[in-house]
């Protein structure tokens, strides 16, 4: 029996010590967040944090995380409160099929946890190690600038619930179309201002 | 199932009180009306997929307590094709966007709506259900007023319930009753005006990206059903390679191991926990050898070899009318090579095997195809396989999912009662996906003397884009069994949406113009949809050639596209992009810096697109970055202009990354990117710094879907700000460094 | 690395200032030459550019002389040296930052003699104690290369060199000391393809500038070519005699190597090498060909240390390797890339755990787009224990070799110089 910490929680985990931390995450303590992606060390699905540290847990066996802090996406809030990261993701719809999108958060976590200002280009060369096929990577970017102005505010504690069930169809900007029909020329992109990149 | 269907609502003898509507056709499978019965000639044009599926309740159900449940039978892909459905069906019916929620591709309970490919989606299943929910509100409305004995025209259909005068209101829970909507769709439809939406056309948050972003059950990975065992396939080594030996007494002995299956050259093993079933696939791989043989072509000379083979010629235009007399002509060559859909999970499948029935959780676009190969293979009745869509992570085509689906399927068949999850390698899915087909185009065209082109001559060499299932030979798993399936005979797709030569005759106006194509039988390497099909590579060389032409006749690019371009929703969205990318501001390229622009519209028939791009080329490696892109798209109605925008981001990104870096390697045996290693893709250093899309909304007419309208443009906007930059033209893709560098030269 | 800046250092500086100061001002002082109007592109033959281009392939010009992220030959690459961090200087023809005012007679002199055009000498970073063998046509065909680049506007950063360092004028003192100026002389015992082989890689190659071992002035030490030395924080590993090459050197697989980047009896190319043998992708291969010659020469047959006589029992190690490596480097993923077998790794059979502990520590990344090995670093999930048992497992099991000394302090070293 090895003894592991989870998202603050300890675990006694009866896999052989062999086992990649992802089995484990996964298939013994049913967390989901932590995916398959390549089992090689390759593509970052697997990211979790040890310690604060970004680890892909795909190649880390678990005889090596006794007494080490292992926190998944699960640990930085849940669907009914979910954490700044998590909120600023579901602002942005930082997400195509979102298979990457957890291990992308797990980067960027660490990187906000140490670095809270970090810029444009500090956040790529963190996320360079994690792969995204669908190609969502501006609005991924755009998601952890949000998420570390969320963090820096003074309500960047875990917040309110979105929803959609209590809040109507959650827009992510402000309705602000009430345009002509048939003119397709004079429709302004619908929240133009969010296209423009932000620097 | 009634037989007594009529169109005249007010004829019907409907009974008072509440109750859910019994859908007929989830008791019996099989009684699908289109299913090869009854009088199909007779039957109105109903849009959209209710064609195939007339029966309203096949598309909309309203519970006792007033909740909405729509039925689809296309899949979730990470498209956001879940929450549009639902703006849809929300606004057409008027219900609270919350009180309605979708059933997706499911053969027992959904609509067969064929694949979630080519964009349909909201094309087909969204204009079937808005149809459907239209009509059904109109029902909904002429019960009320039955009751209210009120003129229907005094009545409104709002937030669930219809209101009338004196403040009458009537919810729909308490005005449904059993069979109401079991009744088939009329031809015409009292569809919303636009004008009025409250929901589709807004960016309503997606519902699904809570989930995956908090460690919710998201993926038909995720799933976990009681005594679930784990299951590896063990695949050969080469595509002709023969298992002669296999010693599985060992195997079998391994810590956990319940099974090593072996039949013919498939081989599989099973355990009770994942990593022993990886361990003992790992030792299986070292237990097994293979005869395998040479049938791979050559690498680097992958076009003469497609030139060279035999081929089938469809001349899909041949017009000739009267133009000035050439003046200028020129031609060239464009190719791309296999492309990997590089699904970032590789596939998996979950199977039970219960009952006599085999039920199948798989993300394959086709469940209904699917299902029919399966049980093909398995030699099981239709009615006893049951296949349920589940979200996987991309597959942009047709990816492994389908086979892990059949190697579930077939390792539950062994295993009777034990629910099996079975998950590809990393280097099973990249080895054995299908790929997008390598392709070849031919093109010559003349200018007259005034600089517009006066003939034109194009030819696509290319494989089927589809080879799915359908029959069990399709699959790898029938394909290896002792007993094994025949791949099917590959045909080409006919126009006007076409595999290899999708996309391949222009949208402009050409006095005189032949387009070919040659459709080659042979398949050496395994190949199938991707993302766009053939759109991809006709787009890039047309639009490539066009740039070509453009500045041969002295002309701005974007001005020669629009001199011969009539269809003003094309002329709009050229115009919109060059607007967005400030295309007239653009200075002279100078230090490496280069600008590019191309239009296409997908199949000439869905989605409008164009793409501007400004890139920097390192003369000294080669290397291109994309500085920014700006894209314009009319997708005809827009459900969530959101979508349209993710949607557009990632084809453009996903293009790139296709342009840039990506070809399937392989040596005379064996596919040799089997990993990311081997196969690089975009990583975000090379994310452009902007990217912006502008939606031109055509509020009021049919969807025109989106997905797959950025790929060609893209591509072709990159190559031709390559071309700007350094002058010189690269037609084979990939527009790698080494090769952008040897083109440059010193 | 050996931090120089010690006292025995700082002692000798001080002889050599006090015994020839004024001698060395004098012997120091070089005109400079004058402007030179920048030549036009079609003053240079094409073929003479491309064989620039070859030769500027060699030599790796664009490594040192391109800053990360920065354009490609307009310098401002920090060099991390024992005396202090050193910038690479703008050697694209702009008028301002660049060299593009420099005559061919300026160019060489700065390849030849480490002087720069204005009279300043250049700090030995810049290997001119190699690239004084070029002969009169290569230097030109450099020149031809050089001159028809895209001119940059970059100014190169300031040095960061303690006082004295930072006076330039002392470097004439190490030159008198440690620079033997002048060209190839041939070596009338070896053939041709060996003396072109030398004459490449003692030339503009400059490999002995990482695979030589340095005295503390910083100069190779001349009766040790080729013994090993360091680039970087890495070691670049013997090719003389002394190689521990699991699997014999010869020129064929040597030239395979340099021209690829890889050999299925060797592994990969890491570290600095890797963009050494990116680049020698654009050399001419016939060049390559004979610099493979003469280090497979220059290695000859080498002797192995003994093996260790029995490897300690080292369950930690064996497991942490089973269970985080073996996947990779025991199984049957293919070559190149898959995972190099450790025994034939000279990271496990080499003189230091150096690279070896990079390796585990940072991964392997290969640059954006380009087919390579990608293996995750581990630097997070081993602790400094962990990591010890696995290096001590390796060395035993894989290097077959006497165990390092010194490992604890490497992984110190290591551990300070990577971050995450």
């Amino acid at each position: 029996m090895i003894e592991l910490k989870v998202n603050g929680r300890s675990y006694e985990v009866s896999a052989d010590p062999d086992t990649p931390l992802l089995y484990v995450l996964r298939d013994d303590l049913q967390l989901n967040a932590a995916k398959f992606g390549c089992g090689l060390g390759q593509c970052g699905a697997c990211t979790v944090l040890v310690d604060g540290a970004p680890t892909l847990s795909c190649v880390t066996p678990i005889m090596l995380l006794e007494g080490r802090q292992i926190t998944t996406v699960e640990g930085l809030g849940s669907r009914e409160d979910p954490g700044p990261l998590q909120r600023a993701f579901i602002e942005e719809q930082a997400a195509q099929c979102g298979y990457c999108i957890p291990g992308m958060m797990m980067r960027a976590q660490a990187l906000l946890q140490r670095n809270p200002r970090a810029t444009d280009a500090e956040i790529r060369a963190q996320l360079e190690p994690n792969l995204c096929r669908c190609g969502t990577h501006m609005r991924i970017l755009r998601a952890v600038r949000r998420a570390a102005t969320l963090m820096a505010g003074p309500a960047s504690s875990p917040g309110t619930a979105v929803t959609p069930a209590a809040a109507g169809p959650q827009l992510d900007t402000p309705d602000t179309e009430t345009g002509a029909q048939g003119d397709a020329r004079s429709r302004p992109a619908y929240s133009e201002r969010r296209e423009r990149p932000e620097r | 199932m009634s037989t007594n269907v009529s169109h005249k609502i007010s004829r019907r003898a409907v009974l008072r009180g509440t109750g859910a509507l019994v859908l007929s056709f989830s008791l019996s499978p099989g009684a699908w009306p289109y299913a090869g019965s009854g009088p199909q000639s007779a039957r109105p044009k109903l849009p959209g997929n209710l064609g195939r599926n007339p029966l309203l309740d096949a598309w909309i159900r309203v519970d006792a307590d007033g909740h909405v449940t729509a039925f689809t039978g296309k899949a979730e892909l990470g498209q956001g094709i879940k929450t549009a459905l639902l703006q849809v069906v929300a606004e057409e019916l008027e219900v609270p966007f919350e009180q309605v929620s979708l059933v997706t591709a499911d053969t027992s309970r959904t609509a067969d709506e064929g694949y979630t490919a080519g964009s349909h989606s909201v094309q087909d299943s969204g204009t079937a259900l808005r149809t459907a929910a239209a009509q059904v509100r109109e029902i909904l409305i002429a019960e009320a007023a039955r009751r209210l004995r009120a003129p229907a025209d005094q009545l409104r259909a709002v937030a669930g319930a219809v209101l009338g005068p004196n403040e009458a209101r009537i919810t729909y829970a308490e005005l449904v009753s059993a069979n109401l909507l079991h009744v088939e769709a009329q031809p015409t439809t009292k569809l919303k005006d636009p004008t009025l939406f409250k929901v589709m056309d807004r960016s309503v948050q997606r519902i699904d990206i809570p989930a995956k972003v908090t460690g919710g059950e998201a993926y038909v990975q995720d799933m976990r059903l009681p005594g679930m065992l784990h299951a590896r396939v063990v695949r050969p080594p080469s595509y002709r390679a023969k298992l002669l030996q296999v010693d599985v007494g060992n195997i079998e002995k391994m810590t956990g191991v319940v099974q090593v299956l072996r039949d013919g050259n498939f081989l599989a093993v099973v355990a009770y926990r994942e990593f022993q079933a990886v361990k003992a696939m790992r030792a299986l791989s070292l237990a097994a050898r293979w005869e395998e043989s040479e049938s791979l072509p050559k690498q680097a000379r992958l076009s003469e070899t497609l030139l060279g083979m035999p081929a089938q010629d469809q001349v899909i235009l041949d017009k000739h009318d009267a133009a000035g007399g050439p003046s200028k002509t020129l031609e060239a060559t464009y190719a791309r090579p296999y492309l990997s859909h590089g699904s970032v999970g590789p596939s998996c499948a979950v199977a039970h095997l219960t009952d006599g029935v085999m039920t199948i959780w798989t993300h394959t676009q086709g469940v209904y195809p699917d299902r029919q190969a399966i049980a093909e293979m398995l030699r099981m009745p239709l009615d006893r396989v049951h296949c349920i869509h589940v979200e996987g992570s991309g597959c942009y085509g047709h990816n492994g999912a389908d086979d892990a689906a059949a190697d579930a399927a077939l390792i539950a068949n062994a295993l009777p009662d034990r629910p099996v999850r079975l998950q590809w390698m990393r280097e099973q899915e990249h080895s054995w996906e299908p790929f997008g087909p390598a392709m070849v185009a031919k093109v010559r065209a003349s200018l007259d003397s005034a600089g517009r082109i006066v003939d034109w001559d194009y030819g696509v060499w290319s494989n089927t884009h589809a080879t799915r299932p359908g029959p069990a030979g399709a699959l790898l798993a029938a394909q290896h069994l002792e007993r094994p399936f025949a791949p099917p005979e590959p045909k080409p797709l006919p126009q006007p949406e076409g595999g290899g030569d999708r996309n391949s005759i222009p949208l402009y106006t050409l006095p005189s113009a032949k387009v070919t194509h040659h459709f080659l039988h042979d398949m050496p390497v395994r190949v199938s949809a991707l993302r766009s099909l053939g759109a991809h590579l006709n787009v890039f060389a047309i639009e490539s050639f066009m740039d070509e032409l453009a500045l041969a006749a002295g002309s701005d690019p974007v001005a020669f596209r629009l001199a011969h371009l009539d269809d003003p929703r094309a002329r709009d969205v050229v115009t919109a992009a060059a607007d967005e990318f400030r295309w007239a501001a653009r200075p002279t390229p100078a230090g490496g810096h280069g600008y590019g622009f191309a239009f296409a519209r997908y199949k000439n028939l869905a989605a409008y697109c164009a793409v501007a791009m400004q890139v920097r080329v390192d003369r000294e490696t080669g290397r291109t970055r994309v500085l920014r892109a700006a894209a314009a798209i009319d997708t005809g109605q827009v459900i969530n202009p959101d979508g349209v925008r993710n949607q557009m981001e990632g084809a453009i990104i996903q293009s790139l990354s296709w342009c840039l870096f990506e070809t399937v390697s392989f040596d005379a045996t064996r596919i040799t990117s089997v990993d990311w290693a081997t196969y690089p893709i975009l990583r975000f250093s090379s994310v452009p710094e902007s990217i912006t899309v502008r939606i031109i909304d055509r509020p009021g007419t049919p969807f025109l879907g989106c997905a797959e309208a950025g790929q060609g443009p893209a591509s072709a906007a990159l190559a031709n700000a390559v071309a700007n930059a350094t002058g010189k033209r690269v037609r084979d893709l990939p527009l790698n460094a080494a090769r952008v560098k040897a083109t440059i030269g010193v | 690395m050996k931090t120089f800046v010690t006292r025995r250092v700082v002692i000798r500086l001080l002889w050599v200032l006090g015994f020839g100061v004024a001698g060395l001002v004098v012997y120091a002082w070089r005109s400079a030459l004058p402007p030179a109007d920048p030549p036009s592109a079609d003053s240079f033959n094409a073929d003479t550019i491309r064989r620039g281009a070859q030769l500027a392939a060699l030599g790796d010009c664009a490594t040192c002389h391109t800053a990360p992220d920065g354009e490609t030959f307009a310098g401002g690459r920090p060099l991390a040296t024992p005396f202090g961090t050193i910038y690479s200087t703008n050697i694209t023809p702009d008028l301002t930052t660049g060299i593009g005012r420099w005559s061919l007679a300026a160019f060489e002199r700065a390849m030849r003699e480490g002087v720069d055009r204005q009279g300043a000498h250049l700090y030995p970073a810049f290997p001119y104690d190699h690239f004084t063998l070029l002969d009169d046509a290569d230097g030109a065909a450099l020149y031809a290369f050089i001159m028809t680049r895209q001119p940059v506007h970059a100014q190169t950063p300031d040095n960061h060199l303690p006082f004295p360092l930072n006076m330039r004028f002392l470097v004439a003192g190490w030159k008198l000391l440690f620079f033997h100026e002048g060209p190839y002389q041939p070596d009338a015992a070896h053939n041709l393809e060996w003396n072109r082989g030398a004459y490449l890689a003692n030339g503009i190659g400059h490999c002995g500038a990482c695979h030589t071992p340095r005295n503390s002035f910083g100069a190779e030490i001349r009766t040790r070519q080729f013994a090993g030395g360091e680039a970087e924080g890495w070691h670049a590993y013997a090719i003389n005699s002394d190689s521990q090459s699991h699997a014999a050197w010869n020129a064929e697989a040597l030239h395979a190597f340099l021209s690829r980047g890889w050999h299925e009896q060797h592994g990969d190319a890491h570290g600095p090498m890797a963009p050494v043998s990116q680049s020698l992708a654009a050399a001419a291969d016939s060049d390559v060909q004979a610099i493979a010659t003469y280090v497979a020469a220059e290695m000859g047959n080498p002797k192995h240390d003994k093996p260790a006589a029995d490897p300690p029992n080292n369950d930690t190690g064996a497991a942490i390797y089973t269970a985080a490596c073996a996947n990779c480097h025991d199984g049957t993923r293919p070559l190149p890339f898959g995972g190099i077998k450790l025994t034939l790794s000279t990271a496990a059979t080499g003189e230091t755990p150096t690279n070896l502990i990079n390796v585990i520590l940072i991964g392997l990344h290969p640059p954006e787009g380009t087919a390579g090995a990608i293996m995750p670093g581990f630097a997070s999930t081993l602790t400094d224990g962990q990591l010890e048992s696995l290096l001590s497992y390796i060395r035993a099991n894989f290097g077959a070799r006497p165990p390092w000394t010194g490992v604890e302090s490497s992984v110190r070293e290591a551990r300070s110089r990577v971050s995450d």
